[in-house]
């Protein structure tokens, strides 16, 4: 009976050894979906916004390039935003414009306007893992979060500058992402992003984005935070790119029809 | 009393003015030298010729922005060719815009199309054939365009009442026949000539995947056809003739995962034979190659004309293949590469290079180069066999 008992008892020990890693994963991937939810529920309702941005390159040298760009965007509730993007420097692009309607499951839609020739073309959406204007941001990074783009895994809970965190990983769903996972650090109080650390398709670390300076807006009642200092730094380059965003305004009256080809024709 | 009351109103407008109404100005000007690689084929053409260009821009908008006002003057001077030397207004526009439709008024440019190594749905502008060989330079065109959008797409109506006649290379320029192309001989069918009022429809909406364009055209046919002025034994000429014609336009595009699969045709009636004429191919992108950050995009376009005969009309039964190489680097450098052959004829055949980076936020160097082919004397490029050059074009920015 002794024995049997014993056998038993390392038999349950060896079972719980065994379930712990899959039952720890069910839990702490309903735990980062859940995080991922709060974030993404914690950013609705801000209906639309203009900006004005100033996006400053870096290479490995220390070398520097200035762009100033405005990005409209609207809110959509059932899918990924629209987003408008009007380039003012340099001034060979000046006037360039380029539209693109996210979506959380399918390919996103993307159209660039080309001033000189008077030509809007269609981009392939496939190729989000590209370089956006030469910056070290991907076209994916400056698409919305949606919740459906990723599978989610709680990591742990840490301090991050002070303040609580939750980190969690999130896999990209699409194969055509440039990415294999990404760290996200969320802060607990606000649910803002506070630094990401974005790994390549060998797994390599690739480059980390931290979101500085966050400031709080009012719309209709409902408080929203926006960064105003992004900075993207490459580990593999050790190239990096800062994105500062100017007078940064709310519910500005605009409709899905500022966002299609008319508007891209006639943005400047 | 008259005068104070008249300087304070002058006063009153000017302050209105520069502040409901602030001027935006801008443009550009280049400084661009050709070099032929090959002896000219016509006595009194040049090896080399240097020209600059300026294109500079105003722009104001009122009622917040839904009325704005474009102005836009293009001129060249070059060293060798009068008739390279030349002026344009490109654009000299009012844009009104309101929630459903808008209006443009004035000199406009409008471009249609998908494809890449041919334009044939485009039809609303007249090319500026000296300013490059590849024709994608166009002239102003006078227009009244009316335009409505929906979730159903696009429509769009324009009135076009003046007719601007295409330009061409000087007996001191190189890129031409060998006799002379006298512009001011044109002959046409309308006898209100440049004054025949032509109209255009067109409707375009995305329906996911797909851009599709329906168009329509009537009036004065952009591209002409060419005659020798027989009369004239001692000193003969070529005279564009101006028909009037129909045209049928169709241009899809299709985003396929890293694909784009892009169609146009064109069904023409009115010229010395009514014609189907058709280009088709895809573009493919690959992003991050062999672990850099460049993109290297490849085309493939097939391009078909019924047309046995006519000076313009090169893509009779002819492939296009292409590269499009970004370096996605901080001077947003690019580089063209396309090869035209004529599956006919296998003498025949053009290539180009079309590079280009910045050296500072202002100023953007571009090199490109074209190379012609042919052994048949009765097609486009046996006039312009010798013409294969490189051209360096040094523009600024203000």
């Amino acid at each position: 009976m002794q024995y049997l008992k014993r056998i038993n008892s390392w038999f349950l020990l060896v079972a719980v050894a065994l379930a712990m890693p899959a039952f720890a994963d069910e839990k702490s991937e309903k735990q980062g979906l859940k995080i991922a939810k709060e974030r993404k529920d914690r950013d609705r309702g801000w209906q639309n916004s203009v900006a004005e941005i100033t996006m400053i390159l870096r290479n490995a040298s220390g070398q520097e390039a200035t762009r100033e760009m405005r990005v409209d965007t609207l809110e959509m509730e059932e899918d990924g935003d629209k987003a408008l993007t009007v380039f003012d420097s340099p001034r060979d692009v000046s006037g360039t414009a380029f539209l693109s309607f996210s979506h959380a499951m399918e390919p996103d839609e993307q159209w660039i306007y080309l001033p000189a020739i008077k030509r809007v073309k269609r981009i392939a959406s496939r190729n989000k893992s590209g370089p956006f204007m030469s910056s070290e941001f991907a076209f994916e990074d400056m698409t919305s979060f949606e919740v459906e783009k990723f599978k989610y895994d709680f990591l742990r809970e840490d301090t991050y500058q002070g303040d609580k965190v939750f980190v969690i990983e999130q896999i990209p769903q699409d194969e055509f992402s440039g990415y294999s996972k990404q760290i996200v650090w969320i802060d607990q109080k606000h649910y803002r992003v506070r630094k990401v650390d974005f790994f390549d398709k060998k797994g390599d670390e690739l480059k980390t984005l931290e979101f500085e300076e966050y400031e709080s807006y009012e719309v209709d009642g409902t408080t929203f935070w926006r960064p105003q200092r992004s900075y993207m730094y490459n580990h593999q380059t050790g190239k990096s790119t800062e994105l500062v965003t100017e007078n940064l305004k709310f519910k500005q009256d605009l409709d899905e029809s500022d966002f299609d080809k008319n508007s891209l024709r006639r943005a400047r | 009393m008259i005068k104070p009351k008249l300087t304070v109103m002058a006063a009153l407008v000017a302050a209105s003015f520069s502040s409901q109404a602030e001027v935006e100005l801008g443009g550009s000007t280049s400084f661009e030298g050709r070099y032929f690689l090959q002896d000219a084929a016509y006595p009194g053409q040049p090896r080399t010729q240097a020209s600059i260009a300026i294109e500079p821009e105003a722009y104001t908008e009122w009622n917040d922005g839904q009325d704005s006002l474009l102005f836009k003057p293009f001129a060249r001077l070059d060293n060798q060719d009068d008739e390279r030397t030349h002026w344009d207004v490109r654009e000299l526009q009012w844009l009104h815009v309101a929630d459903e439709w808008e209006t443009r008024v004035g000199i406009g440019k409008v471009f249609w199309g998908q494809t890449e190594s041919l334009h044939l749905v485009d039809i609303i502008n007249q090319t500026d054939m000296v300013e490059q060989v590849d024709g994608e330079d166009k002239l102003g065109q006078p227009m009244v365009n009316f335009t409505t959008y929906g979730d159903w797409g696009t429509a769009s109506a324009y009135i076009l009442p003046y007719f601007r006649e295409r330009t061409f290379p000087g007996v001191d320029g190189r890129l031409r026949p060998p006799l002379p192309i006298v512009s001011d001989r044109a002959q046409y069918e309308s006898d209100a000539e440049q004054n025949h009022i032509d109209f255009a429809l067109r409707y375009q909406n995305s329906f996911g995947d797909y851009e599709v364009g329906l168009s329509y055209f009537n009036g004065t046919t952009r591209e002409p056809e060419l005659s020798v002025a027989q009369e004239e034994i001692t000193d003969p000429y070529i005279f564009p003739y101006y028909a009037q014609i129909q045209q049928f336009g169709l241009d899809m595009l299709k985003v396929q995962g890293s694909w784009l699969l892009k169609f146009e045709g064109i069904y023409r009636e009115g010229q010395s034979e009514d014609f189907l004429a058709a280009v088709a191919g895809f573009e493919r992108t690959a992003v991050g190659v062999l672990g850099t950050t460049h993109d290297l995009g490849f085309l493939m376009e097939y391009q078909y004309d019924e047309r046995e005969n006519n000076f313009f009309a090169t893509g009779q039964n002819d492939l296009m293949a292409g590269v499009r190489w970004s370096f996605n680097d901080i001077d947003g450098t690019e580089v063209l590469a396309g090869f035209v052959q004529d599956l006919d004829e296998s003498a025949t055949y053009n290539a180009f290079v079309e590079a280009s980076s910045r050296i500072t936020d202002n100023w953007r160097w571009k090199v490109d180069a074209y190379l012609f082919s042919s052994d048949d004397e009765t097609d486009t490029f046996y006039y312009m066999r010798r013409d294969d050059h490189l051209q360096v074009t040094l523009e600024y920015f203000f």
